[in-house]
């Protein structure tokens, strides 16, 4: 895959080696380094990582392993103006996105005007009919929002994902900025990066603005659903409700009496009144939605009707995350906003059209094709990396039930060096900021997470498929 | 604090001061091997296993009572769920469970030991290598309850931690004496008659206390000093008496902040009270094997009432 490739943007080195304005100072540090030490800190990384147990297990892996998500010490900068100028569509994006969840399960406004069609949430398993006429505390949906951006150019931010049922990843941008300043004090002194420690508390004061009217006024009780030890981001959970100050829940704690949801403590039940789950919808209630489900609570859901708790992020906002109802976010950006998008989508084509799936079909060696349900990099094709097998194989699926898949170009993914035993050698990166919703407004994290993909080449990033992390610096200028 | 979460702390502590008691039977064992004909040594890994209450699973596999067949399947058999490895790990698991609850110091303690130990253990432990293993075995322990020590609030998480610490104490030193006095003391008339020092010396070192009782006896062997020492000594910390000097104090913190106390506080109470009042002749009177018997089951009830009063399951 050359073509694309010569075309790449490196946002540290300029096509003739110079240095951008963004990694300027940095570079002028990374001169003085000498090679070796900076080796020897990359393994003293790993093994903090290692020690403190920030791992997170492989699904389907034998015995749940537990593995580490690599981490490269190369920092990903980004200047103040380029941030403000994303936040910006990144806020209006999240906007957007929860006045379409409160009018899907309302009036459905974009769906009479005709700008969206009905069969993308009729007979989707993420739109809830449980939710319609419903509406959460505080009015927010989506209190927690990861949107995946991508870069293939100076000014040029693309948005690959909405991530708006449960994102995952900041526990890994708050411990690697952890670990850069415990490696390289001296770096941060001489160049001001935006803080982003005190997300924890942003979002606890997110969550408790969002607490039911029932709550105890001043301190409501936050606490955070997780499915259990096993789970892959059950470290992610602990270390949210560690540094929140909240009780870290399993659905075996939780219990419905007196028209709350309580927890039960060395003292008794005491009520939740806002719930940050990490349970998936689907297990959320056995009640209401899949009755095998362990991880879940009974009649949760009659209590989150009556008003008597906040459920972050609210059931049924996974048809945000949905692939094809992505292809429509201009659309919905436009419709909400009555502003144009700030942000870009990716061009893609949803092959449940017939002229789409043609192209698609003809065109397959040069084009990500991916499930419109899915996540985690599970189950997609990258043309431009598969063998003729893998393509062969894949377009069978895609004949099978083209409305399961969009498509979209091979991007020309920007690149940010990383450590190898050979010197600085560049990979594909994308970002995933971090947005806070409630009542009181919209509060973005400078930065996010960064992810890399660590083989040379590769466009896959997800930390399950062999991607790495690096620490995301917005600089203070 | 969550009722899961006292569960899992509880037995976190439990599963760690198990784990380390093993390892102090085995170095006491292994001593003994060293130093006795095969017959003796035989009889000393047998009595180490029914200790363990691992003599059985030990039986199945039809090996020999070798000190490396002994120590390899005590630390790591396979199939073995009571081995040192599988309550490392079962530490482990809890104190992930628990890890809102515990300090990062602690939890690096821990999952460090299991990091150290899973690999010490990956392969059979030689003999040469015995020794060092057995050593980070307590070594692990003895970082965790540091961490524990120096970086824990003294709250009802603390509370739950040491009540764990001292209910499996209690218990694993009920249990060593027990089956060393009943091994070697099958019948009341041999009570103060000499002893094989030997033997008696090494129930002291399985609980670390043989230069401690030396110093305080200044070396008189004798069942009854010893016995005395080990069940009613509370300058001992590993004796029955100040095991239930810890819980009493501990379980007295968390009956004052729930401000009510319940079955385990009445429970604890006439245990300790036996520990309190009784001397080792009354004691001996009624037997002591009896005795411990009975003190084992109590110390049971007292961990199930724990666990009923504070809601450790739904």
């Amino acid at each position: 895959m050359s073509a694309p490739h010569s075309a790449q943007f490196d946002e540290m080195y300029a096509p003739d080696g110079t240095v951008r304005r963004a990694y300027s100072e940095y570079d002028a540090w990374l001169g003085e380094q000498d090679r070796l030490s900076l080796r020897h800190k990359g393994a003293e990384a790993e093994s903090v990582f290692r020690r403190t147990g920030i791992t997170f297990n492989v699904y389907g892996e034998h015995d749940a392993e537990e593995r580490l998500i690599p981490f490269d010490m190369v920092p990903r900068i980004i200047t103040g103006s380029e941030w403000r100028r994303l936040s910006r569509g990144i806020e209006q994006r999240v906007r957007a996105i929860n006045a379409f969840m409160h009018d899907l399960y309302h009036r459905q406004e974009i769906i009479r005007s005709g700008r969206l069609p009905e069969r993308l949430f009729r007979n989707n398993d993420a739109w809830l009919p449980q939710m319609v006429g419903f509406t959460p505390p505080g009015g927010v949906y989506t209190h927690i929002v990861g949107i995946d951006l991508v870069r293939t150019g100076p000014d040029e931010f693309l948005v690959l994902e909405d991530n708006a049922r449960t994102p995952s990843g900041v526990s890994y941008m708050l411990e690697n900025r952890e670990t850069m300043m415990a490696m390289f004090p001296e770096l941060f002194s001489r160049v001001k990066v935006q803080p982003v420690s005190n997300y924890p508390r942003r979002l606890a004061k997110s969550l408790a603005a969002c607490a039911p009217e029932c709550a105890s006024a001043g301190s409501p009780t936050v606490a955070v659903l997780t499915p259990g030890i096993y789970n892959s981001a059950y470290f992610e959970h602990a270390f949210l409700a560690d540094q929140m100050g909240a009780e870290l829940v399993e659905g075996s704690d939780l219990r419905v009496f007196d028209g709350r949801v309580q927890m039960r403590t060395t003292a008794g039940y005491q009520p939740i009144d806002v719930l940050y789950r990490r349970v998936d919808d689907d297990f959320l209630d056995p009640l209401t939605f899949n009755p095998a489900s362990v991880l879940g609570v009974p009649g949760i859901m009659d209590v989150y009707r009556a008003g008597r708790i906040t459920i972050a992020n609210a059931p049924g906002t996974g048809i945000g995350d949905d692939k094809a109802v992505y292809s429509f976010m201009p659309e919905i950006v436009e419709f909400y906003t009555g502003e144009k998008p700030l942000l870009r989508n990716v061009q893609t084509w949803r092959c449940a059209d017939a002229d789409s799936l043609a192209y698609v079909l003809d065109n397959l060696p040069e084009l990500v094709v991916k499930e419109v349900h899915g996540s985690g990099g599970y189950g997609m094709l990258v043309g431009p990396t598969a063998s003729r097998r893998e393509i062969a194989r894949f377009r069978e699926k895609l004949v099978a039930r083209p409305a399961n898949y969009i498509a979209q170009p091979t991007l020309a993914l920007s690149t940010v060096p990383i450590f190898t035993r050979a010197g600085l050698a560049p990979r594909h990166v994308d970002l995933r900021p971090f947005v806070l919703m409630s009542p009181g407004g919209i509060d973005i994290t400078p930065g996010g997470l960064t992810r890399v993909a660590l083989k040379k080449g590769s466009l896959v990033v997800n930390s399950s498929q062999g991607g790495g992390t690096k620490d995301s610096w917005v600089l203070d200028d | 604090m969550l009722g899961r979460t006292a569960n899992g702390i509880f037995w976190m502590y439990r599963y760690l001061e198990r784990a380390e008691n093993t390892a102090r039977l085995l170095e006491a064992g292994h001593r003994m091997a060293l130093t006795r004909g095969t017959v003796a040594a035989n009889e000393e890994w047998r009595s180490i296993l029914t200790t363990l209450g691992q003599l059985a699973p030990f039986q199945a596999l039809e090996v020999d009572f070798t000190s490396a067949h002994v120590c390899d399947f005590v630390l790591r058999g396979k199939g073995n769920p009571q081995s040192v490895i599988a309550m490392l790990e079962l530490a482990r698991i809890n104190a992930r469970a628990c890890r809102t609850s515990i300090t990062l110091e602690v939890w690096e303690a821990i999952n460090e030991g299991w990091m150290t130990l899973r690999d010490l253990l990956a392969r059979p432990v030689r003999e040469a290598s015995l020794g060092n293993v057995l050593a980070a075995i307590r070594r692990e322990s003895t970082i965790a309850r540091g961490a524990t020590h120096g970086s824990m609030l003294r709250n009802e998480i603390y509370s739950f931690a040491r009540a764990g610490t001292f209910i499996e104490r209690a218990d694993n030193t009920a249990r060593i004496l027990d089956v060393k006095y009943y091994l070697l003391l099958p019948s009341l008339a041999y009570v103060g008659t000499p002893l094989d020092t030997a033997q008696w010396d090494n129930v002291l070192r399985s609980l670390s206390g043989e230069r401690a009782y030396r110093w305080l006896n200044a070396g008189r062997m004798d069942a009854r000093s010893i016995a005395d020492f080990v069940v009613l000594d509370r300058r001992f910390p590993r004796s029955l008496a100040f095991c239930y000097a810890a819980l009493r104090e501990n379980l007295g913190a968390l009956a004052q902040l729930h401000g009510q106390e319940g079955e385990a506080d009445v429970l604890l109470r006439e245990v300790d009270q036996l520990l309190n009042e009784g001397t080792i002749e009354a004691i001996f009177e009624r037997g002591l094997h009896e005795f411990l018997g009975r003190f084992i089951v109590r110390n049971q009830a007292v961990a199930s009432a724990i666990a009923e009063q504070y809601r450790f399951v739904a």
